[in-house]
């Protein structure tokens, strides 16, 4: 049986996709295979981000209406052979996603991974909703800033409420903070929400900080999951988080301002 | 933060703060309605139709508070009825 993950936070913008990629490459990397599904209907990025998106022939709705196999649609990532993505449609209508046409592609793909992760559309509609409805584990993103932090929290009263796992009274779904777009200079300025408030406005699990960087717009123009830039401070948070989730103890870090040379210091800046 | 802004008489206060208030604010709010059964609305406007039979009341006479205290749910129900009604009785 596969563990499936939903990545989701109400808002947009916040590093749904991103998070998707790196946490599937991840956990790929570490030896196990994983399936990363689009649910984003109609506005399909994930296979931008993981650098597939000329690699698509048939799509999750095309499985669910049977018009393709799942064998089909799977595309192997070309940089790990555990990692494989099944692509949103771009044309359908979004009601193409069934409760039990999804339900069933899951439960295909739990035959032959032990993980899949599904990358939540924005907002608390019907795809949203199918993505989460699965899910054992839920990973909330969440940028330092008053609207996410509200739809996150939003997002969470949803999973306790509307999901499988909800309905049927099984165990509730394990629920994690990753808080994205991290700045720790404007943290010590006064100016941004710190992990430690979000954490208390949100009370779940610190899975993981990304720090605001340039690494993550230059990983998506270049179609390659940050966490593969390994030099750079987002694709090691994103190493961290992943190590994380799988039960190692890491250290946080990128939560400290950085040190600064002596003129810096003096001067400010 | 460089050396020179400590000398620097007023350092403004930061916005994280305020941020912090609304959003602990909001969420409590957010929180308590969450677990409210979805009849209350209905339940308000049938109860305001029947006072409406014999007194003239407007929108906000009648209000409905739902609390869970543990394993105990408390169900409030609030009429204001006007000055005039209660001369009349």
């Amino acid at each position: 049986m596969a563990r499936i993950i939903v990545i989701t936070s109400g808002k947009g913008g916040v590093g749904k996709t991103t998070t998707s990629a790196a946490l599937a490459m991840g956990l790929a990397q570490k030896g196990h295979r994983t399936a990363v599904i689009d649910f984003d209907v109609g506005l399909r990025n994930l296979d931008l981000i993981m650098g597939c998106e000329r690699r698509v022939v048939y799509d999750f709705v095309n499985v669910i209406n049977e018009e393709a196999n799942l064998n089909q649609a799977l595309i192997r990532d070309k940089r790990c052979d555990n990692l494989f993505v099944l692509p949103a449609s771009q044309t359908r209508d979004k009601d193409a996603l069934t409760k039990e046409g999804v339900g069933k592609v899951l439960d295909d793909l739990s035959q032959t991974f032990e993980f899949i992760v599904c990358d939540s559309p924005a907002g608390i509609e019907h795809g949203a909703n199918m993505a989460m409805y699965y899910a054992d584990d839920a990973v909330v993103v969440t940028n330092p800033e008053v609207s996410s932090v509200r739809d996150s929290d939003r997002m969470l009263g949803i999973l306790a409420s509307k999901s499988r796992r909800a309905e049927t009274n099984a165990e509730p779904i394990r629920e994690y903070l990753l808080l994205t777009r991290y700045s720790p200079e404007r943290v010590a300025g006064g100016e941004m929400l710190s992990v430690e408030d979000v954490q208390e406005i949100l009370s779940l699990e610190l899975l993981g900080v990304i720090p605001e960087s340039k690494a993550v717009l230059n990983a998506s123009n270049a179609g390659v999951p940050v966490i593969l830039d390994r030099d750079t401070d987002a694709g090691q948070a994103y190493l961290d988080m992943v190590a994380r989730y799988l039960g190692e103890q890491v250290p946080h870090r990128f939560l400290e301002v950085q040190k600064k040379g002596f003129f810096s210091r003096l001067f400010g800046g | 933060m460089g050396l020179l802004d400590y000398f620097r008489t007023t350092r403004p206060k930061g916005s994280a703060s305020i941020a912090r208030e609304r959003l602990q604010i909001l969420v409590a709010h957010d929180h308590s309605q969450r677990h409210r059964p979805s009849y209350l609305p209905k339940l308000q406007k049938e109860i305001l139709d029947v006072i409406r039979k014999y007194v003239e009341v407007d929108m906000s006479a009648v209000s409905v508070n739902y609390e869970q205290e543990g394993t105990q749910e408390i169900l409030e129900l609030n009429i204001v009825l006007p000055e005039a009604a209660r001369t009349r009785a």
